[in-house]
C-alpha cells in the first residue's frame, strides 16, 4: 500500500500542492468559481486579484477553514480535502493569517515551542515529558534566524506590529513544514520590517527548498518575490506566469485598472 | 381526547411564557453577545417587586404594579445594560456570562431574604375559571396567557419589520458593524433590546405568577427552559425562540401527565440533546459555516 | 544587533539550589500543604472541619479552573459531577463495602468518562453549548439524585459514610481526616500543577486564545477542549468523593445547578486561569461565610456582588490584584 502511494508520488514528485476544479459558493456567490492551479517543489508562488476576488476564500477552502462546494486539493499527491486544519498542519501545511494571529499572554519562545510541539510524540510524550518538548534549541534558532533573538522571553503581545509578523512567520517554520501559505504577509508592515520579512523568506527558501505561496494586496513585494504569480478575478484564474509576463497581461491590466 | 385538548392548552400557555423569556433572551444575545444566565431571575422578580411595592408603600395594586413594573426596566433593562454589561463586554463574553450568574444569584437570594421565602399569591386579571369546550374543561388563565402573550409577540413582530426603529434594531441584530456604518446608533438600539427584554420579561411574569404564585425560585425551572427554547428553535432567530417556546411548554405538559411527574423536566433536557446531536443549529435556524 | 545569547532552557544547577523544576507555585503548594497539617492543632472539631471544607471544595475549583480558566471553556455542572462523585463513593463503600480508595478512582473514572460523553457532542457545534448541555446534565443528575430512592435515598440522602483508613490506621477523627485530605489535595495538585506547565497547558492556554490559530499550528483542538472538561470534571468527582466521607452524610441540596454557578464563581474570585486561584477563591466561598456566620443567607449576595465588581475592575480576580500589588511593589524595590 505504501510503496503504491509512493509510487504516485515519484509520478507527481515535483508537484506539492494541486488544487483542481475547485468552487465555494455562499448561498447564491460563487466566491471561487472553477480554480484549478498547481505548486512545485521549491517555488514561491504568489497570487494576487482585486480585493473580493475570492483569494482569502480559496485559502480557506485549501486550508480546511472552509468545505469546498466542489474539487479536490492534492498534497503531494494524496487527496487532503476537507481534512481538519489541525490534521494538514501536521501532515506539513503551515500557514500565517490575514491578521495577526500570536499568542499575546505566551512568551516569543513558547509561542514557537506550541508552534512546534504537536509534531513530534503523542499525547501521553507530550504529558510526560520536558516541559519545552525539546525544542528550546529549536526555537532559539529560528527567532534569531528571523533577527528576533533579543526578544525570545518577552510576552508576545508586548511586541510591535512588525515583531509580531516576524514570529508569526517563524511560527510557520517551526515544524519544517512541506509548504508554507503565507496570508498577506506584508499587510501593515513597514518599509524596513517588510525588507528583512521578504530576505528572510528568501533564506528559507533557498536554504531548505520551502515552497510557498503567497497571497498579497503589494504588488511590488509579490512580483519581487514570487517566481510564479496567478492572477484571480471574480473567483476564477485570469492569468498566469512569471511576474514580467503577468504584468504585462492586457487582461491582469484591465483588472487593476479597468475600473 | 378531552384531557388531551386542556393539557395542549395548558402547554401552548406556559410555551408562551417560554416563548416570552427565549426571546428576549434571544435578542440581547444577538445584539450585545449576552447570554443572560439570569434570564429565569428576570421573569420571577417583576411579580415579586410588584407585590413588594404593594406592601411596602399600601399602594393599591394597580399603584402597585405601575412601580414594581417601572422600577424593574429600569434597573433591569436600563441600569444592567449600563452598569454590568457596558464595563464588562470588553473583557469579553465569557465574564460577562458568569457576571449574569453572579446577578442570578444576586437577584434570587434578594427576593428569599427582601421579600419572602414563602410562595406569595399573585392577582390574577381573570377569574381563576374553567370553561368548556368539546368536554374539556380549559383554565380561562390558560387562553388568557395565550391571548396576551400571542398579541405582545404580534406587536413585537410588528415592530420590528413594521417601523423605522424596528428594522434598525434588527439590523444592529444581524451586524452591528454595519448597521454602526448605515448610521444606524448602535447603542442606542442595543439599550432598546435591554428595555425589551425587561419588558418582555414583565409581561411574562405578570403572566405567569398568578398560576406558580411568586416565589424566589421561580426562575431555576423558567430560566432553563428559555435556554432550552432559544436553541431548540434556533440560537440566532426570534421566530425560532417562539416555535422553540412553544415545543417546550406543549412537551413539558404532555410529559407531566403522561410520562411522569417526577421526571417532566428531564423530557424538555432530552430533547435539547436530541436537538444539538442531530440539528445544532436548532429547528429554524440556519447552518453556519466554519470561519476564520 | 549584536548575535543573541543563547538561552539555555535549564538554568545551570549549582550545588545549593534546588531541582530546576521547581518554581514558585511548588513552593508554595509545598508549604500550604505543610502549614495545613500543623494548622487545626487545638481548632477543635468544627475549625478542622471548615479547613478541610476548604480543600475538598479548592478541588472541585481547580478542576473548573481548568475548564474555564485554562481552556476557556463554560461548564455549569461542576457542582453535579462533584455530587457523581460523592454518591458514587458514598453507595459504593456503604452499600457495596468498596474500599474508599477504588471508590475514590472509580469516581474520578466516572466523572471523566461522562465529561468525554457529555464535551463531545457539545464541542463539535461550539464552544458555548457546553454550557447549555451541562446545564442540561446538571438538572437530570438533580433529579435522578432526588427521585431514585432505591439508589440515592432520595431527599433523606446517605448517611453514615465510612472515613477511609490509611495501612490500618483509621483516619475517623477530625484532625486525622483532615491531615488525610491534606495529602490528597496536594497530590491533586501537583498533577494538575505538573499538567498546566507540560506543553499540555501550552496548547490549553493557546486553544483558551485563538483556537482558530491553535489549529493551524497541529493543535488538536477538539481532543485538548474535551480533556481539559473532562480532567476538570474529574476533579469535581474526587473533590466528591473526598466530601462524602468528610460530612459523612450527603443529600442532593449541595449538588444543584446555583451550586455550579456558585463555583463558577468562586474560580473568577480567586482568579481564574492561575494555579493557586482556587484556594483563594474557595476561602472567599466557602471559609469566609462560615467564620462570617452572622452575614447568614446575606453572604451569598454579598460575595455576587463582589464576584461583580472584581469582573469589572480586575477580571483576573484576586490573584490578579496580589499579582499587580506585588509588580507594583517589587517595581518600586527595583528601580532604584
Amino acid at each position: 500500500m505504501a510503496q503504491v502511494l509512493e509510487a504516485n508520488k515519484v509520478i507527481e514528485a515535483n508537484k506539492v500542492l494541486e488544487v483542481t476544479n475547485l468552487h465555494k459558493a455562499f448561498g447564491g456567490i460563487k466566491a471561487v468559481n472553477g480554480v484549478s492551479f498547481s505548486v512545485n517543489e521549491g517555488e514561491i508562488l504568489g497570487i494576487i486579484g482585486p480585493n473580493g476576488c475570492g483569494k482569502s476564500t480559496l485559502f480557506n477552502c485549501i486550508l480546511g477553514q472552509l468545505e469546498p462546494t466542489e474539487g479536490s486539493v492534492k498534497l503531494d499527491g494524496r487527496d487532503v480535502t476537507n481534512l481538519r486544519p489541525s490534521e494538514l498542519n501536521r501532515r506539513g501545511v503551515s500557514r500565517t493569517f490575514q491578521l495577526l494571529q500570536v499568542f499575546p499572554e505566551l512568551s516569543v519562545r513558547e509561542n514557537l515551542i506550541l508552534a512546534g510541539q504537536e509534531h513530534e510524540g503523542s499525547m501521553l510524550s507530550r504529558f510526560f515529558g520536558a516541559r519545552d518538548a525539546g525544542l528550546s534549541k529549536k526555537a532559539d534558532q529560528m527567532i534569531s534566524f528571523f533577527k528576533l533573538g533579543h526578544l525570545i522571553d518577552e510576552k508576545a503581545g508586548g511586541l510591535s506590529y512588525g515583531q509580531q509578523k516576524l514570529l508569526d512567520a517563524a511560527m510557520a517554520f517551526m515544524a519544517g513544514p512541506r509548504l508554507v501559505l503565507l496570508d498577506e504577509p506584508a499587510g501593515g508592515v513597514n518599509l524596513t520590517m517588510l525588507g528583512d520579512l521578504k530576505e528572510r523568506l528568501r533564506a528559507i527558501n533557498a536554504e531548505q527548498g520551502a515552497t510557498f505561496v503567497v497571497i498579497e494586496h503589494n504588488m511590488d513585494f509579490v512580483m519581487s518575490l514570487c517566481s510564479r504569480v496567478i492572477v484571480l478575478a471574480e473567483g476564477k484564474v485570469l492569468a498566469e506566469g512569471t511576474p514580467a509576463e503577468v504584468r504585462a497581461n492586457p487582461a491582469v491590466i484591465e483588472a487593476y485598472l479597468g475600473h | 381526547m378531552a384531557e388531551f385538548i386542556a393539557y395542549l392548552i395548558a402547554g401552548i400557555a406556559t410555551g408562551a411564557i417560554y416563548a416570552l423569556a427565549a426571546i428576549g433572551f434571544t435578542l440581547v444575545w444577538q445584539t450585545s453577545q449576552t447570554i443572560n444566565f439570569a434570564q429565569g431571575e428576570f421573569v420571577m422578580l417583576p411579580a415579586v417587586l410588584v407585590l413588594l411595592a404593594i406592601k411596602l408603600f399600601g399602594a393599591p395594586i394597580w399603584l402597585g404594579a405601575l412601580i414594581g413594573i417601572a422600577a424593574f426596566i429600569l434597573i433591569f433593562g436600563v441600569g444592567f445594560k449600563l452598569t454590568v454589561v457596558d464595563p464588562m463586554i470588553k473583557h469579553g463574553v465569557l465574564p460577562l456570562a458568569i457576571a449574569t450568574m453572579a446577578l442570578s444569584i444576586i437577584m434570587k437570594e434578594g427576593a428569599k431574604d427582601g421579600f419572602s421565602a414563602e410562595a406569595q399569591n399573585f392577582p390574577s386579571f381573570v377569574p381563576s375559571q374553567t370553561i368548556q369546550v368539546f368536554g374539556a374543561s380549559i383554565s380561562l388563565q390558560h387562553l388568557a396567557i395565550i391571548a396576551v402573550a400571542f398579541a405582545v409577540i404580534g406587536a413585537l413582530q410588528w415592530f420590528v419589520g413594521g417601523t423605522r426603529l424596528g428594522r434598525q434594531m434588527q439590523a444592529t441584530a444581524q451586524n452591528p458593524t454595519v448597521a454602526r456604518i448605515l448610521g444606524i446608533p448602535v447603542e442606542r438600539m442595543v439599550l432598546l433590546t435591554f428595555v425589551i427584554n425587561a419588558a418582555l420579561a414583565v409581561v411574562a411574569s405578570v403572566l405567569i405568577s398568578p398560576i406558580y404564585l411568586a416565589k424566589f425560585s421561580n426562575g431555576e425551572v423558567i430560566g432553563l427552559f428559555a435556554f432550552i427554547a432559544a436553541i431548540v428553535g434556533g440560537f440566532n432567530q426570534v421566530r425560532g425562540a417562539l416555535v422553540g417556546g412553544l415545543i417546550v411548554g406543549i412537551v413539558d405538559s404532555m410529559a407531566a401527565a403522561y410520562i411522569s411527574t417526577q421526571y417532566r423536566l428531564a423530557v424538555p433536557l432530552v430533547l435539547l440533546v436530541v436537538v444539538i446531536l442531530l440539528k445544532p443549529e436548532g429547528l429554524m435556524g440556519r447552518k453556519e459555516e466554519r470561519r476564520v | 544587533m549584536t548575535a543573541p545569547a543563547t538561552h539555555e532552557s535549564l538554568p545551570q544547577r549549582s550545588r545549593l539550589s534546588l531541582p530546576a523544576f521547581v518554581d514558585g507555585s511548588l513552593l508554595t503548594l509545598m508549604a500550604g500543604a505543610v502549614i495545613l497539617w500543623f494548622a487545626p492543632v487545638g481548632m477543635g472539631r468544627y475549625g478542622t472541619y471548615v479547613l478541610s471544607l476548604w480543600l475538598v471544595m479548592s478541588v472541585a475549583v481547580m478542576g473548573l479552573n481548568l475548564t474555564l480558566g485554562y481552556a476557556g471553556l463554560k461548564s455549569l455542572a461542576q457542582a453535579a459531577f462533584m455530587g457523581l462523585g460523592a454518591y458514587t463513593t458514598a453507595i459504593l463503600t456503604t452499600k457495596y463495602g468498596v474500599s474508599w480508595y477504588a471508590a475514590f478512582a472509580l469516581s474520578g473514572l466516572l466523572t471523566f468518562a461522562v465529561g468525554l460523553v457529555l464535551g463531545f457532542p457539545a464541542l463539535r457545534v461550539k464552544a458555548h453549548y457546553l454550557a447549555f448541555v451541562t446545564l442540561a446534565f446538571s438538572t437530570l443528575i438533580w433529579l435522578i439524585m432526588r427521585n431514585e430512592q432505591w439508589l440515592t435515598g432520595g431527599v433523606f440522602g446517605i448517611a453514615n459514610i465510612n472515613r477511609p483508613e490509611f495501612f490500618g490506621i483509621k483516619l475517623f477523627g477530625a484532625l486525622e481526616f483532615h491531615r488525610f485530605v491534606v495529602v490528597v489535595t496536594f497530590i491533586l495538585a501537583v498533577v494538575l500543577w505538573w499538567m498546566i506547565r507540560s506543553p499540555w497547558g501550552r496548547a490549553f492556554t493557546a486553544l483558551r486564545e485563538n483556537p482558530i490559530r491553535a489549529a493551524s499550528l497541529g493543535v488538536d483542538t477538539r481532543t485538548y477542549t474535551l480533556l481539559a472538561f473532562a480532567i476538570g470534571s474529574a476533579y469535581a468527582g474526587f473533590a466528591g468523593a473526598l466530601y462524602a466521607p468528610l460530612v459523612e452524610f450527603i443529600d442532593p441540596s449541595p449538588f444543584s445547578l446555583s451550586q455550579s454557578f456558585f463555583l463558577l464563581l468562586m474560580v473568577v474570585a480567586g482568579g481564574s486561569g492561575y494555579l493557586l486561584g482556587p484556594f483563594i477563591g474557595a476561602l472567599l466561598g466557602v471559609v469566609l461565610p462560615e467564620w462570617l456566620r452572622f452575614a447568614g443567607s446575606l453572604y451569598l449576595i454579598i460575595f455576587a456582588t463582589i464576584v461583580m465588581l472584581l469582573l469589572i475592575a480586575c477580571p483576573q480576580g484576586v490573584s490578579g490584584l496580589l499579582e499587580r500589588g506585588w509588580a507594583k511593589v517589587s517595581g518600586k524595590t527595583g528601580a532604584r
